[in-house]
């Protein structure tokens, strides 16, 4: 845990109840603090703003990190995590677009937030939006056959406005080999980076390719 | 009705900048022009339907509104908890248009046929079905429903009635009445059940939206009627309007009888005339079914 995010796990420490997730949860708290501190353009107060970044969570799972750096951010008052997972509160195992404010997808089932991600790049462009859309994916998803459907689809497009974001904590039941290396050979610019390192995601998340998609791969090893 | 398909589609989509189009291989020729004249709303995506029905719904996050098509296994079947997920739960509208129905693609085996589509997307909260009998009949009701915010199936089959029905979305069209019996006959089965009931004191009931059901109009036609006996015609797998049907008569009993595609693995090669052939569902099958029915039916 670095400095920058203790904060964000005392947040955490308000709610229980998904310990069976907390893997998945410890993993992304890096990429989503970089994600929501330094890159994401948005208004917690207008959370569907136009002019807003999108941000999907595609894999769902473990959304307590996602959670408490949404409240830090001021998208619903720090008290909602006490009601995690309870009948009065918003704040469920994975998220409701139509219950949290700035939640762009509701997703849990995996495999589906990735290929939604690029139907709203391929909007965000017949719209002439200059906007960016972020998806984050999980090792363990990318079992799913529509990740590399879509790997496959996104690669093939110009979208340079599209950047996804794997988080790789050997969660993956069968080994994925150089993940990277599979994006790349469908098209996409992909790198791979250390997953605690704020610095290197950061500069991973702010250099998009001039025409293709992004990949970056964040490499979880604690 | 697949060239309604896309004529209608190609009209809608110089009208409407909302509008978008999703293709999974199947139909492309039928796109040309309009991907021609609107290449960021047409996304030919390849055969992946899973990846298509998503990518639809990341459209109509952004406020378009999203048209995927493929053959009905591979639209609905295959994609299904994508169909539930990024639409029904999200609460997000878009259509998807399948050809091939039942088995309409009855000489490629099973793989490609689908009676079991509508059936399985009447369990999904806030879906709708639309069944047109004629090419015309779904273009008015695309036309009437495509931007209503809901998810929209529509089927097309390659049978078709002679005539169009001045039909409306979420409406059943009185055909004719009758006091022994009231039909409720689903699409292109009309033309077929209609030669079945010459002769037979039964009114008809013409539905092309399955779902919402029209239980109101039903509740209408049938609650004076002696007995309360129902028979539908579905081209589909049997039985699939009978919980509409009893929930719009509650608390009264009611008899039905379940005209439709049985639960059968069809093993069988052939067109679509065959396949009705060998079910029964032609108007000779249906009219043998009816009058059995009929003569089993309760003295009052």
């Amino acid at each position: 845990m670095s400095n920058a995010t203790a904060h964000i796990d005392r947040l955490m420490d308000l709610a229980s109840g998904d310990e069976k997730h907390d893997p998945s949860t410890r993993s992304t708290l890096d990429v989503l603090w970089v994600l929501f501190d330094r890159v994401l353009r948005y208004d917690p107060h207008d959370p569907r703003s136009e002019g807003r970044d999108r941000f999907l969570m595609s894999k769902g799972h473990g959304p307590l990190a996602l959670y408490a750096i949404m409240a830090d951010k001021g998208f619903f008052p720090a008290d909602e995590l006490t009601r995690f997972l309870t009948w009065d509160g918003i704040l469920g195992g994975h998220p409701d677009r139509s219950r949290i404010p700035g939640i762009e997808v509701s997703t849990g089932s995996l495999g589906h937030g990735f290929p939604m991600a690029v139907g709203v790049a391929l909007a965000l462009r017949a719209k002439r939006v200059d906007r960016r859309v972020f998806v984050l994916i999980g090792d363990g998803e990318a079992n799913e056959g529509s990740v590399w459907e879509t790997a496959l689809l996104a690669g093939s497009l110009e979208l340079p406005h599209l950047t996804a974001i794997l988080i790789d904590n050997g969660s993956s039941t069968r080994p994925l080999g150089d993940v990277a290396a599979k994006f790349a050979a469908f098209g996409w610019a992909a790198r791979t980076v250390d997953g605690r390192d704020h610095e290197a995601i950061y500069r991973a998340l702010t250099t998009p390719d001039p025409v293709r998609p992004a990949i970056v791969v964040a490499e979880i090893r604690d | 009705m697949r060239a309604q398909m896309g004529r209608t589609i190609e009209e809608l989509m110089d009208a409407d900048p909302r509008l978008a189009v999703v293709l999974a291989d199947i139909s492309n020729g039928y796109f040309e022009g309009v991907a021609a004249a609107h290449p960021d709303r047409v996304v030919k995506v390849g055969i992946m339907e899973q990846t298509a029905v998503s990518l639809a719904a990341g459209l109509a996050l952004e406020g378009f509104i999203p048209v995927c098509h493929s053959i009905a296994p591979f639209i609905v079947e295959r994609p299904f908890e994508q169909i539930k997920v990024d639409f029904c739960y999200q609460r997000l509208g878009g259509n998807f248009i399948s050809i091939g129905a039942s088995y309409d693609y009855g000489t490629d085996g099973m793989t490609h046929q689908a009676p079991g589509d509508v059936p399985i997307l009447c369990t999904l909260p806030g879906m709708e079905v639309v069944v047109s009998g004629t090419p015309g009949e779904f273009d008015a009701l695309f036309r009437e429903s495509y931007a209503d915010g809901a998810p929209t199936y529509f089927r097309l089959h390659s049978q078709q009635n002679a005539a169009d029905r001045p039909v409306h979305f979420g409406r059943l069209h009185v055909e004719r009445e009758g006091s022994r019996a009231t039909i409720v006959v689903v699409g292109p089965m009309l033309d077929r059940t209609l030669e079945a009931a010459e002769g037979l004191d039964v009114g008809i009931l013409y539905c092309t939206t399955v779902a919402p059901f029209d239980g109101e109009t039903l509740r209408a036609v049938v609650g004076d009627a002696p007995g309360h006996a129902v028979i539908l015609v579905e081209p589909y797998y049997e039985g699939t309007l009978v919980p509409e049907v009893v929930r719009a008569l509650r608390p009264a009993p009611v008899r039905i009888e379940a005209i439709g595609v049985p639960r059968r693995v069809l093993s069988r090669y052939g067109g679509p005339d065959e396949h009705d052939a060998d079910l029964g569902l032609t108007a000779d099958g249906i009219h043998r079914r009816m009058e059995a029915f009929l003569a089993a039916a309760p003295s009052m």
